[in-house]
């Protein structure tokens, strides 16, 4: 496997002029847009690591009378607060990003979808959009960007549950297909993309893609900024290049002691010491939206496991049975055992729970349950029952 | 008109009297009452021809729009994994002393509401919490409970 | 129809369909039943309940079969092991939240959750039990809401949505906490529920079932002090067999009346007989309204609206408050014969109306928040004392012992059981209307309807919204004024169409002069209380017995039932007399929308 090491890098927050750029890309075909951000490699920097160039490819394939752009700041995933950091430190590369897709696709008006929680940041961010707004009439570039805020519901960051929310509507997730690029907001093409894969579009269109490809592997093209957290004395976010090893990553940002570290979040995957060596962080191994969270010896897994499932109980949209019914018998389920009142072959039992979730859930939140539970199950199972 | 009725009928104007504006004006009362009152919801639906169950469906599906009274100010502190690791519990335990209210409640002078959160998005900074819209990184409980006390002793 | 074929295979077997066929339509055509839970041949597809997934080659998930469109070259199997165990997890996890109790359960044998769970042979608790005890909401007359009982399929919600727009019920809170409610949770009976039904008619369980009455009725049959007597609705007679052995759309008219004969009714008698005499008054109603209008240029409400429906008339009452003078001013069946048979025939077979218990057989939920309104007491007493539903009467034709089957067909009881084709017809959406021109257009011009064997097609029909025109010709000299005229007519059944037609009217966009306006989907052979399952086919069946019992009556027009003619001899006077206007009319009031 192709393995990269730890570099720290800077297309995200390097300071760049982003007129000068759309002025570039606004002289380019839709289609010549596309080719490029295709050839660059760029996945959606959420988690899903969709290929970011083949969404807009759909979207600007659909005949419509109005398309949209919708830029995904609903970051709601434990462990992860880099789209935050991004959205306060260079707002102006996402609008200019959000325009460069605009252009791609022909979709006239964008929207943020800016998480409730981060609404401290919205006065700055409408300040500078009515900015970028009039940079674009001044172009002659019929496109402009609005400010949507949630409040309070990780599912929304589900791309079909924050349309809904944007509709006015519970955030449920939609049945799938259609998807967002054919029936998107109000029932038109939409590309949704992440605040961080704006970005990158915009680096994209600034510094070519075979610059770009430079960074990262075969399956992993680029960078990614990470937020690191937990039993760390650097904690914060960093851009590094994809394709290390977790054993790389951990002797950066370790304490010493690290016994396990979570990788994308409450969703996704814990890796215990003994796999840091052969585990790459990247498309090829484990991928993430960024979240990086490591524990040490003084951790109990048990808590850990039992704080996500708290969490997804809480946060699933509750329509469909596996993810509703399932996080609290997970829950419950390991409350029993730890209690003694289950004995510990009901893990079994709930790790095929958890594969059910992970097939027949209707979206990526019930399908990802599955994903830290089972491996803080295998490789903590002492730590579980006793 | 009530004083709600109006206030709701001015944000329909602003935000349009389509379904797609619900969002919006509730988070407009939100900011402004802190919760949404039967009042409230039923000027809404009326403003955006839904039903009342409409409204209240969609608000109580989000955390932010709560629907029973709350404080003048809403302390909301970050439970989740990362804060919790870094002592949350603390925090929470410091504020329900000093405000005299047990986590979920409301103070009897209707100053303070204490709640927990899902992930504040602060987690390398934890523990965190937010007073309304305001976030206070990095608190520990002695500046937990100055914070607050700077919010009660305000107006 | 969609014109692309697409190409798959499902359990090994090639078919191909049409575009934007759904994998569960597509098996369904391969004989293979996929089994669904939140999905409604009615409604919207929701994919929630994911009871349906199948396997997909290729896949990582398993597609919900009820949402998912087929593609070329798309392999399915709907019955891999994979696919059963996951079927039977989400079975056993909605079991863990359900009030499992089933024996106790008025949904006992006809529930859908308990029939897969059979299927699936869960007979382990797998899981924690995650059952929350709340308290039923009994508050409503018609319909009670148990959330023990309640898989969160949202079909409910979506029937009050998308079918009957009232949305009463929502979806609330999220994650463990979701579940079905009203606006902040409050009671039915205080929020805009019109008492439909709808939502009981889709419920997979029995977290929504109508308030039955069947120990009280039971309690007034065996009750030497009472005399009990009961009428049976329209629509009753056309769906009552499918409880009860018979295929959908048998008509089971005389084994009804001998089934109700043996169970003990002291009389069994025919809202039919109320449905003629509806036609008399509320034709007349608008004759008059008419000529107040045309020769008068007197101000009337117009169009005149139809208020047979409780439903519909809660609706109103609701929502469109600024209409309720257009509602015509008469009773409903139901309440008509109450009102006569604690009077008129009391008197008649020399009963004391005290001991007298007036029981009614309906398609409706309603109903039974109709009798209890405080204008139905029109007899000095409650002139209806109890409503079933039509499966409420199955029910107890079981409790009974009865082999409906076999019975002898019978006739209804004298007076007040004698009917026409036109009050039959009252079952189906449009019928009021056909039997209201059948007999309006005779009373003006002296001649029969033009159409033919008296079938006014053009108001029949599952269409949402039906509209037709009747040119009144060569009319009699005393209704000179409608000479010329076309009479307008429009027909809604299904709130969200009535919804639609109302704000038209509103809008003063509906040059009509009479509306019909049923509540439920077809009519009263969809109401909220007739047999479940429903669907349109199943209504279209119900639809064609009705409309067979017309043809086969000898008498086909409501004017010509020699029993309704008595009445006004002996006993009303005229239609919209001084005793029809204390007894078989009543006025509304506007509620709250919000």
């Amino acid at each position: 496997m192709e393995k990269k090491l730890l570099k720290k890098v800077d297309l995200i927050f390097e300071k760049c002029n982003c007129l000068n750029i759309i002025d570039k890309v606004l002289q380019r075909s839709g289609d010549d847009i596309i080719l490029d951000i295709i050839d660059s490699g760029l996945k959606g920097r959420g988690g899903a690591g969709f290929p970011t160039g083949l969404k807009w490819k759909f979207a600007k394939n659909e005949e419509a009378d109005q398309k949209y752009i919708v830029c995904n700041a609903d970051e709601g995933e434990p462990g992860t607060f880099k789209d935050r950091e991004i959205l306060d430190r260079v707002p102006e590369k996402i609008f200019a990003g959000m325009a460069v897709c605009a252009k791609a696709i022909e979709a006239t008006k964008g929207y943020i979808y800016l998480r409730g929680e981060y609404n401290f940041l919205l006065p700055a961010l409408n300040e500078k959009l009515t900015v970028f707004n009039q940079a674009m009439k001044d172009r002659k570039f019929e496109f402009s960007i609005e400010m949507r805020s949630g409040s309070g519901a990780y599912v929304c960051g589900e791309e079909t549950a924050l349309l809904e929310s944007m509709e006015g509507k519970r955030g449920e997730p939609r049945n799938k297909p259609p998807f967002p690029v054919a029936q998107g907001y109000l029932g038109k093409p939409t590309s949704i993309n992440n605040v961080e894969t704006l970005v990158f579009a915009l680096a994209i269109m600034n510094i070519g893609p075979e610059k770009f490809k430079e960074f990262g592997t075969m399956d992993s093209r680029g960078s990614k900024v990470f937020s690191i957290s937990g039993d760390t004395p650097k904690g914060g976010i960093y851009e590094l290049e994809l394709g290390m090893t977790i054993e790389d990553f951990v002797n950066e940002f370790g304490d010493g002691d690290t016994k396990a570290i979570q990788v994308g979040g409450a969703s996704g995957f814990c890796v215990p010491r003994k796999h840091f060596k052969d585990t790459i962080i990247g498309f090829e191994g484990i991928p993430t939206g960024g979240s990086m969270m490591l524990f040490n010896s003084s951790r109990s897994m048990y808590n850990v496991l039992q704080d996500y499932l708290e969490f997804f109980e809480e946060e699933s949209c509750g329509q469909c049975t596996p993810c509703r019914v399932g996080c609290q018998q997970l829950l419950k389920g390991i409350l029993a055992v730890k209690r003694g009142e289950k004995p510990p072959a009901y893990l079994e039992e709930l790790k095929k729970l958890s594969q059910t979730m992970k097939i027949a859930s209707k979206c990526g939140l019930g399908q990802s349950v599955a994903n830290p539970f089972n491996s803080i199950v295998n490789n903590f199972r002492e730590e579980i029952i006793y | 008109m009530t004083k709600i009725e109006t206030f709701v009928k001015e944000q329909a104007n602003k935000y349009g009297k389509s379904r797609k504006s619900l969002m919006p004006i509730l988070q407009e009362i939100v900011q402004k009452e802190r919760f949404l009152s039967e009042e409230a919801m039923i000027a809404v639906a009326k403003e955006l021809d839904l039903s009342t169950a409409e409204v209240y469906g969609t608000a109580s599906f989000y955390t932010f729009l709560d629907t029973v009274p709350k404080g003048e100010n809403i302390i909301r502190v970050c439970k989740t994994i990362a804060c919790h690791m870094k002592g949350k519990d603390e925090i929470i335990e410091a504020i329900e002393n000093t405000l005299n209210i047990k986590l979920g409640e409301t103070t009897s002078d209707k100053k303070f509401s204490l709640l927990q959160a899902n992930c504040l998005g602060w987690c390398h900074k934890g523990p965190v919490m937010l007073i309304n819209d305001k976030v206070y990184p990095e608190i520990t409980a002695s500046k937990a409970i100055e914070i607050v006390e700077e919010y009660s002793n305000k107006n | 129809m969609s014109k692309y074929k697409v190409n798959l295979k499902i359990n090994n077997i090639p078919i191909s369909v049409d575009e934007g066929t759904t994998i569960l339509q597509a098996a369904k055509m391969l004989n293979f039943n996929i089994p669904t839970l939140c999905n409604h041949p009615d409604l919207c597809v929701a994919g929630n309940c994911r009871v349906c997934v199948v396997e997909q080659k290729g896949s990582r998930t398993l597609p919900a079969a009820c949402a998912v469109p087929v593609s070329e070259g798309m392999e399915i199997q709907t019955n891999s092991m994979q696919v059963r165990a996951a079927r039977k997890h989400i079975i056993e996890l909605l079991l863990s939240e359900h009030n499992s109790d089933c024996t106790k359960c008025y949904k006992n044998g006809n529930c859908e959750l308990q029939d897969l769970a059979n299927e699936y042979r869960t007979s382990n608790n797998l899981f924690i039990d995650l059952m929350k005890s709340t308290k039923m909401d009994i508050s409503s007359p018609s319909i009670v809401k148990d959330d023990t009982k309640c898989i969160r399929c949202q079909r409910c919600v979506r029937t009050c949505a998308e079918l009957q727009n009232v949305n009463a019920l929502a979806v609330v809170n999220k994650g463990h906490l979701m579940k079905i409610s009203t606006f902040l949770n409050k009671p039915l009976n205080e929020v805009v529920c019109t008492n439909c039904g709808q939502c009981v008619n889709r419920c997979p369980t029995g977290a929504l079932v109508e308030k039955n009455y069947i120990d009280e009725v039971w309690s007034a049959i065996y009750n030497p002090e009472k005399f009990v007597v009961v009428q049976t609705a329209p629509a009753v007679r056309a769906a009552l067999g499918e409880n009860l052995g018979f295929d959908i759309g048998t008509r089971v008219t005389g084994k009804m009346v001998s089934a109700l004969k043996r169970m003990g009714f002291d009389k069994v008698l025919d809202t039919d007989f109320t449905a003629d005499l509806t036609i008399m008054e509320e034709g007349t109603e608008l004759l008059t309204r008419l000529k107040k209008a045309l020769v008068d240029g007197e101000k009337v409400a117009l169009p005149m609206m139809t208020s047979c429906s409780p439903g519909w008339i809660k609706f109103q009452e609701h929502l469109f408050p600024e209409l309720l003078e257009n509602l015509s001013t008469c009773k409903s069946p139901q309440q008509m014969f109450g009102a006569l048979a604690k009077t008129y025939y009391a008197e008649k077979i020399n009963k004391n109306p005290q001991e007298m218990v007036v029981v009614s057989v309906m398609p409706c939920t309603a109903k039974k928040f109709e009798c209890d309104r405080p204008e139905m007491r029109s007899s000095g007493y409650k002139d209806v004392d109890y409503v079933l539903t039509t499966r409420e009467l199955g029910m107890m034709i079981k409790q009974a012992g009865i082999d409906f089957t076999k019975l002898e067909e019978e006739k209804y009881d004298s007076v007040l059981g004698e009917s026409t084709g036109a009050a039959v017809i009252f079952g189906a959406t449009g019928g009021v209307m056909e039997a209201a021109i059948r007999t309006a257009y005779e009373i003006v011009t002296g001649r029969e309807i033009p159409f033919v064997n008296l079938n006014v097609t053009p108001v029949r029909g599952m269409e949402g919204i039906k509209a037709a025109s009747v040119k009144i010709k060569d009319v009699k000299p005393e209704w000179a004024f409608l000479e010329g005229v076309e009479l307008n007519v429009a027909i809604a059944h299904g709130l969200v169409n009535a919804k639609q037609l109302m704000t038209q009217v509103k809008e003063g966009k509906a040059n009509y002069h009479f509306i019909e306006v049923m509540a439920c989907p077809g009519g009263c052979l969809g109401g909220g209380g007739q047999p479940i399952p429903t669907n349109m086919e199943i209504r279209k069946k119900r639809a064609e017995a009705i409309y067979q019992e017309d043809e086969n009556m000898y008498l086909r027009k409501s004017h010509e039932n020699p029993e309704v003619n008595d009445i006004y001899k002996e006993f009303l006077g005229e239609p919209l007399g001084h005793k029809s206007h204390d007894l078989l009319h009543t006025h509304y009031k506007a509620r709250k929308r919000y």
